[in-house]
């Protein structure tokens, strides 16, 4: 069929575009922006006065919980919670039960996606083997089963030495690493920032250092590995300078913050409500001011939902028992846009933030 | 995203005190009247029948989730001579949400048509979720949850202070040793400013005190001579040996040597300072027998008042609020 | 003093007096109670100190409203075990009070003897208790309430009409 959508206000960071303009698809395929061909006759027009038009969302950070915990979630219920919310592309974590450390884990979860048929799933192999990390994932045989990049998920690997071998040699095949910057050490069993609420509450605190640190360390293994980096989830202002300095020297390493770092601190976790419990931590108003600004400048290049969603009474426990992580797939984008309506993001940001970085990253073609 | 930085759970909506979590966010009104109504059952132990028929046909469960024989006694003590049937169940619990969760536990023994739980627990919160999922006219007194708060320890010590020092607006009162751990400590300072004590500080080593321990409304001293300076109240904290582990401390002996409290650094403190402690007390690691047991000591009475306290903490839980008929 | 107080408490303290109580000890309850046991106290001579009781831990509708946040400690600055006592309230209404007050006074011992004294023995009784003095009666209804109270050092009465609860 071919349509014509007319009036709507397109964002395409990719190709400059920021303007009301109209759009001509063909046979699912875009085919003009701005003037029709001449003898493009359109089956059907729609009328987006008033609204918004830009590329599907890319979020580089959602656990879908299948396989493994399907109690919680399944492929089928959060792609299509993706697809009714702008979201055409995921990229999950590896440390689904089992860990994604084998071609057939990866054909497995593709399959399923297209059976789903919702939106695609790109899923990142595990780095060490049974992300203990020990032992290195034939991270390339992984490569060519369709992952597009290789993480250890939420546990650091503490090994300085195995980490670099790992960029090393990750670097030689071109897969992204993507990693999750903290010193495991000063984590230790910390549920909150470190900082008044953390005091007040009397709960295992996380201090920033554990991220500073963390990040120190992978960017100096960066820049003496070759590796293209992705660093997942920053929560401290601190933590964007540091990656600030790294990208002026033209390193390849970005960064992606999860939206509600963006928008919440560490107060709203008021009279200890699990819901606000993620990790890395909700941090200082300033670290929320810190991260914002450092998404305007493009040190953070990627926001992404961290998407993890959990069944009720793993949240009903006392805080540091409770489990980790919050639902954000259906609200990544109103999330996002409304610091635009605050005006505390440009529009263009939010949404190459959502949509070209992430993409270029995995390396999607058609952004 | 709102922000909520008051402690709701323990109000009702018209704004009565329903449960006994925090000391967090009460106001002087309701610590002053806790104070005076348990002034008024500290006799009570003395009279032949040393009951009243407040809590008559009501059921107080224990509920300990954490071992504590001395703390349990005296809630225990405190429902008795209120007349309430009291049970004690010392539960175990996982820490993982496999297997019977805390809240499956209290909705059990609340299905058994319990009034009142005291709980205690090692994980921060636990006493705000029980009671955030239990029925409203069930109460929870916490007795202790984590390093969060131990209220009534607080009020029993506040109460300790008045009897000996009458205006808390001009004490100063110095708390010395393992704040991080301490939820003790974290009631204390709450109820002491929501008092309106002069001052507070804190005294230990850097690993022991909290990030932002200021926040709090505390001064910080690193060494006795200057916390204990023109010192009212001194309190000390219990060193569990196990931070020794942990390396938060190096040895037993450095910190007895910088931050126990011997004769020679109560001389610090004013002249007629007195001395507290929540027990149990490690001798020799951070207080001296001779000070313990000594003049100065209201450790005994502290025991002492707490039973009238969490007598008439669980009497002002208890009441109703109805107009009166009879006068 | 109000005459219509002044002459009940005089009619009162002529009972008490006359009375032929083996070394009695006086107990006032709390509030209006201990004014009038002053003033028998005063009037009457008695060995021993007056006694007071505030009996709000005792009482049977705490469930439904509560403490008083100016509960008074009792003190009873003698021992009362095989002693007659002369408890004075100042308004005998549904008997509640007293049922309260004796248990009270049992949780410190087992007096000889307890009698009632009242100032104002009114109607509404509730429970089987009687006075044994009285310093006048009236007839109320249940919408009524007889209150003492006491302004300057004065003691007057007033009737009240209240409200349903």
């Amino acid at each position: 069929m071919d349509i014509s959508i007319q009036d709507g206000h397109m964002i395409d960071p990719a190709n400059g575009i920021n303007q009301v303009i109209d759009i001509h698809v063909s046979q699912n395929r875009i085919r003009a922006i701005g003037e029709p061909h001449q003898e493009f006759k359109p089956e059907r027009v729609i009328n987006a006065k008033g609204c918004y038009i830009f590329p599907g969302i890319v979020d580089l950070c959602a656990r879908l919980r299948e396989p493994g915990e399907e109690h919680k979630a399944t492929i089928l219920s959060e792609t299509r919670a993706a697809a009714s919310a702008g979201i055409t592309s995921l990229v999950c974590p590896p440390d689904t039960l089992p860990i994604i450390e084998t071609p057939g884990m990866v054909h497995m979860i593709q399959d399923r996606a297209n059976a789903a048929g919702f939106c695609d799933i790109y899923p990142l192999g595990a780095l060490t083997v049974g992300l203990e990390g020990e032992k290195l994932t034939d991270m390339a045989t992984l490569l060519d089963a369709g992952c597009v990049g290789v993480s250890n998920a939420l546990k650091p690997v503490e090994n300085s030495l195995l980490m670099r071998r790992a960029m090393q040699y990750a670097s030689t095949y071109d897969i992204p690493v993507f990693l999750a910057s903290w010193d495991s050490w000063l984590q230790g069993n910390g549920v909150v920032h470190e900082g008044t609420i953390s005091t007040q509450l009397g709960l295992p605190a996380i201090p920033e250092a554990a991220e500073t640190v963390g990040i120190a360390r992978d960017i100096a293994l960066v820049e003496t590995s070759g590796a293209s980096a992705h660093i997942n989830l920053l929560s401290c202002e601190r933590s964007v300078f540091r990656l600030g300095e790294a990208r002026q020297r033209q390193l390849p390493i970005s960064a992606s913050v999860a939206v509600h770092n963006l928008l919440c601190t560490e107060s709203d976790i008021g009279e200890f409500n699990t819901l606000f419990k993620v990790i890395p931590p909700l941090r200082t108003k300033q670290d929320q001011q810190g991260l914002i600004e450092g998404t305007e400048r493009g040190d953070i290049s990627v926001i992404c939902s961290d998407h993890q969603p959990h069944s009720l009474d793993s949240k009903l426990a006392p805080f540091s028992e409770a489990a980790t992580g919050i639902a954000g797939l259906d609200t990544l984008l109103t999330l996002a846009w409304s610091l635009v309506n605050n005006r505390q993001l440009k529009a263009e940001t939010v949404i190459a933030a959502l949509t070209v970085n992430p993409a270029r990253i995995v390396g999607l073609g058609s952004y | 995203m709102s922000k909520r930085t008051d402690f709701p759970v323990q109000f009702d909506q018209n704004g009565k005190l329903r449960h006994f979590l925090t000391i967090q966010g009460l106001s002087e009104e309701i610590l002053t009247g806790i104070l005076d109504i348990a002034h008024s059952f500290i006799d009570f132990g003395k009279r032949e029948i040393k009951k009243i028929p407040l809590m008559r046909g009501k059921t107080m469960v224990n509920l300990f989730f954490e071992p504590s024989t001395r703390t349990r006694t005296t809630f225990e003590i405190a429902a008795k001579r209120l007349s309430a049937d009291v049970v004690n169940m010392n539960a175990t619990r996982m820490s993982t949400s496999k297997g019977e969760s805390i809240l499956d536990t209290v909705k059990t023994l609340e299905a058994m048509h319990t009034d009142m739980f005291v709980v205690r627990d090692r994980a921060s919160g636990s006493a705000q979720l029980i009671a955030s999922h239990l029925p409203g006219h069930v109460r929870v007194i916490n007795a202790g949850d984590g390093r969060h708060e131990h209220p009534t320890q607080a009020m029993l010590d506040v109460f300790t202070i008045r009897q000996h020092k009458q205006d808390f607006s001009r004490l100063r009162i110095a708390i010395v040793g393992d704040i991080l751990h301490s939820r003790v400590a974290r009631s204390q300072i709450h109820a002491l400013n929501i008092l309106g004590a002069r001052e507070i500080r804190v005294i230990g080593p850097r690993t022991l005190i909290p990030t932002d321990i200021e926040a709090m409304g505390v001064g910080y001293a690193n060494n006795m001579k200057d916390g204990l300076e023109d010192v009212d109240v001194v309190i000390m904290l219990r060193i569990q040996r196990e931070r020794m582990d942990g390396q938060l401390i190096p040895s037993e002996q450095e910190y007895f040597a910088r931050y126990g409290l011997t004769e020679e650094t109560l001389k610090f403190a004013r002249p007629d300072a007195m001395v507290m402690h929540p027990g149990p007390i490690n001798r020799g690691l951070e207080i001296s027998s001779s000070v313990a047991d000594g003049s100065r000591s209201v450790i005994l009475d502290q025991i002492t008042n707490g039973i009238a306290v969490r007598m008439s903490i669980m009497a002002h839980l208890m009441g109703g609020q109805e107009k009166s008929k009879w006068t | 003093m109000d005459n219509t107080v002044s002459n009940a408490i005089d009619h009162l303290a002529e009972q008490v007096s006359s009375s032929t109580i083996d070394e009695p000890l006086l107990i006032g309850i709390h509030t209006g109670g201990v004014w009038i046991a002053e003033i028998l106290h005063r009037k009457i001579s008695f060995n021993e100190e007056l006694g007071t009781l505030d009996i709000s831990f005792y009482r049977d509708d705490f469930s439904r409203v509560g403490l008083n946040p100016q509960v008074k400690a009792s003190t009873l600055p003698f021992a009362i075990e095989d002693r007659n006592i002369i408890l004075i309230d100042d308004v005998l209404y549904t008997g509640r009070t007293i049922r309260a007050a004796l248990n009270e006074i049992f949780s410190y011992g087992r007096p000889a003897s307890v009698q009632l004294g009242v100032l104002i023995k009114r109607t509404g009784r509730e429970l089987p208790i009687q006075p044994d003095f009285t310093g006048m009666e009236l007839d109320l209804g249940s919408h009524q309430q007889a209150k003492l109270y006491q302004h300057d050092g004065i003691l007057g009465f007033g009737v009240d009409e209240v409200t349903a609860t």
